[in-house]
């Protein structure tokens, strides 16, 4: 038995989450004494696959299929079960994201496999198959034991850190079945901003709120996001008032983040707000009001005028990184 | 046309969220629970797509007796009728094996649920029941408009969103803004009264995992203010002491 990783590309480059996931499998390929497969769909990145080697695979298969060029939940969940059988592995391992939870919930049936989705640690393996995951929009964990032979884990961002430690990995190609059936869901176009750092893998997230008045002066969020090489968010109240697109609203019914440092500019810190964030390694806020209930929840605050203090910390940050 | 609405049976998003029994029960004391807010989102297109088309919609739930209200308010805002499986919603896969089964016993043509549940978060139940049922499923979606037997609809994806093709039936996990929230109206909420609720015994399913216990996040420590006329004082910690940049 392997383990297999799911490596997810954007752009035409493997994401790091897919790093973090090969590092993840390679921890439990410790501790169960098994190798570790990875498994790329669709176009070559420009990463060099032996390269995986490092994080922890022995093995890259690359399923190069035409048809399987454009993500697709059916038909990757169907090459992901081909590719299963083909190296018998019992655990799949996949990055969280808006495709791997739909493609291992799929795969989670024809392997008749648990899909445990949102895993935040690497498995407790000495009594059972037991793993830690994050409920509640991040307000609670559960642990959970894992009954079926097979086993599939979603894991959110964090879970593992990334470890370059191995060697090179072997690669080869796989041409996979993949039915009409498969490919009933058509993409017709693709709408994405591109160049930017994406949300939901950003390291650090600069998030501005109502306090910022008006999209018209979103100008110092971006700025600042700039000099850190940060995403940018927004609270549920700027999207609903379509001063942000949706994808970057940040909370319990938007985008959950975990970044290293969040950074929230005019933001009150409303409950459902904080649901998104609280998996923040350091939080700043910064309001100007300090009753605000998201000091309650920050490692760092400053109470004042964002107008003020933005451009003044932007500078300050440049110096400092420089 | 014929519609199913999944809806979970979940704590408000402002619940402060404590547990009993040994950390193996939620507490329940004082938490006010609602229609999952993404199932709600799922009903209110489903509801609009019965104002718009003409449709039948029924919601289902798989819970306990408590969970009955919650059904009813999905009645008030539009549903035509509700099925309860009578059971506790263990995890994904046995909630999912209780829906496929009922929509197995029961044509739809369109299956819509919220994209997660806001209590355990998995995001895999409608793509489970997608699978059991052998029809493609798509999430998060957040637009969905039909044209006779053929849909479009918008996926969110990370910094944006897809625009994908498919014919009916097929499964939506669904979020804002498919659909504005619908208010029950007075008429609504007298009719959900007499509306058909039809509670079923849950179909046998595998145990593939088992909650063993729950805890919350360690608190923070205390949040340490930077004087708003010293901005860089803040970069220094964040630099030396936090060390995330």
């Amino acid at each position: 038995m392997a383990i297999l990783v799911f490596v997810e590309t954007s752009e035409g480059h493997i994401k790091k989450s897919s790093l973090e996931a090969i590092s993840y499998g390679a921890q439990i390929g410790v501790k169960l004494n098994t190798t570790i497969v990875a498994v790329l769909i669709g176009s070559s990145p420009s990463e060099d696959l032996t390269s995986l080697g490092k994080y922890g695979a022995t093995k890259v298969i690359h399923v190069n299929n035409n048809n399987l060029q454009i993500a697709n939940i059916q038909a990757y969940a169907s090459a992901l079960q081909q590719v299963t059988e083909k190296e018998q592995a019992d655990i799949i391992v996949l990055p969280k994201s808006s495709l791997t939870d739909p493609v291992a919930a799929r795969l989670g049936i024809k392997l008749k496999a648990a899909v445990v989705s949102n895993v935040t640690e690497v498995p407790d393996t000495t009594n059972g198959f037991k793993v830690k995951r994050a409920i509640y929009t991040g307000k609670a964990f559960a642990e959970v034991e894992i009954k079926s032979t097979k086993k599939i884990l979603v894991i959110k961002k964090n879970a593992a850190s990334i470890k370059e430690d191995g060697g090179m990995a072997s690669v080869e190609t796989f041409s996979a079945n993949v039915s009409d059936h498969d490919l009933q869901v058509v993409q017709k176009e693709v709408n994405k901003a591109t160049g930017q750092v994406l949300l939901p893998e950003a390291e650090i997230v600069v998030s501005g709120g109502r306090g910022l008045k008006g999209p018209e002066n979103w100008g110092i969020i971006e700025d600042l996001a700039k000099t850190l090489g940060a995403a940018t968010g927004c609270s549920k109240p700027v999207s609903d008032m379509d001063w942000r697109p949706h994808h970057e609203h940040v909370g319990q019914t938007g985008v959950k983040v975990s970044p290293n440092l969040y950074i929230a500019v005019g933001i009150s810190g409303a409950i459902q707000h904080l649901a998104g964030v609280n998996s923040s390694k350091v939080i700043v806020v910064i309001n100007k009001d300090a009753e605000a209930p998201f000091f309650k929840a920050a490692d760092y605050g400053i109470v004042g005028d964002a107008f003020e203090i933005l451009p003044k910390l932007n500078e300050a940050f440049k110096k400092a990184l420089n | 046309m014929k519609i199913l609405v999944c809806i979970s049976h979940v704590p408000d998003t402002t619940s402060k969220i404590s547990f009993t029994d040994n950390n193996t029960k939620l507490n329940t004391t004082g938490v006010q629970f609602i229609i999952g807010p993404y199932d709600e989102y799922a009903l209110a297109r489903a509801v609009e797509i019965k104002e718009s088309v003409g449709a039948e919609i029924t919601v289902i739930n798989v819970g306990e007796i408590d969970t009955e209200p919650t059904i009813r308010k999905a009645l008030a805002i539009g549903a035509d009728n509700a099925v309860r499986v009578n059971a506790f919603p263990k995890d994904a896969f046995f909630v999912a094996s209780q829906i496929a089964s009922y929509a197995k016993s029961t044509t739809f043509d369109l299956i819509l649920m919220g994209r997660e549940s806001i209590d355990f978060n998995s995001g895999v139940v409608h793509s489970l029941v997608g699978e059991m049922l052998n029809i493609p499923s798509v999430s998060p979606v957040m637009k969905l408009d039909l044209n006779g037997t053929k849909a479009v609809v918008y996926r969110e994806i990370e910094g944006g969103k897809e625009v994908l093709e498919l014919s009916l039936p097929f499964v939506a996990g669904c979020q804002e803004p498919i659909a504005e929230w619908k208010i029950p109206n007075m008429k609504g909420i007298m009719s959900a009264r007499t509306k058909p609720l039809v509670v079923v015994e849950p179909v046998a399913v595998e145990e593939e995992s088992i909650y063993l216990s729950f805890e919350l996040p360690t608190a923070k420590s205390g949040c340490k203010m930077v004087d708003a006329s010293t901005p860089e004082k803040l970069v220094e910690l964040l630099k030396n002491e936090a060390k995330v940049i």
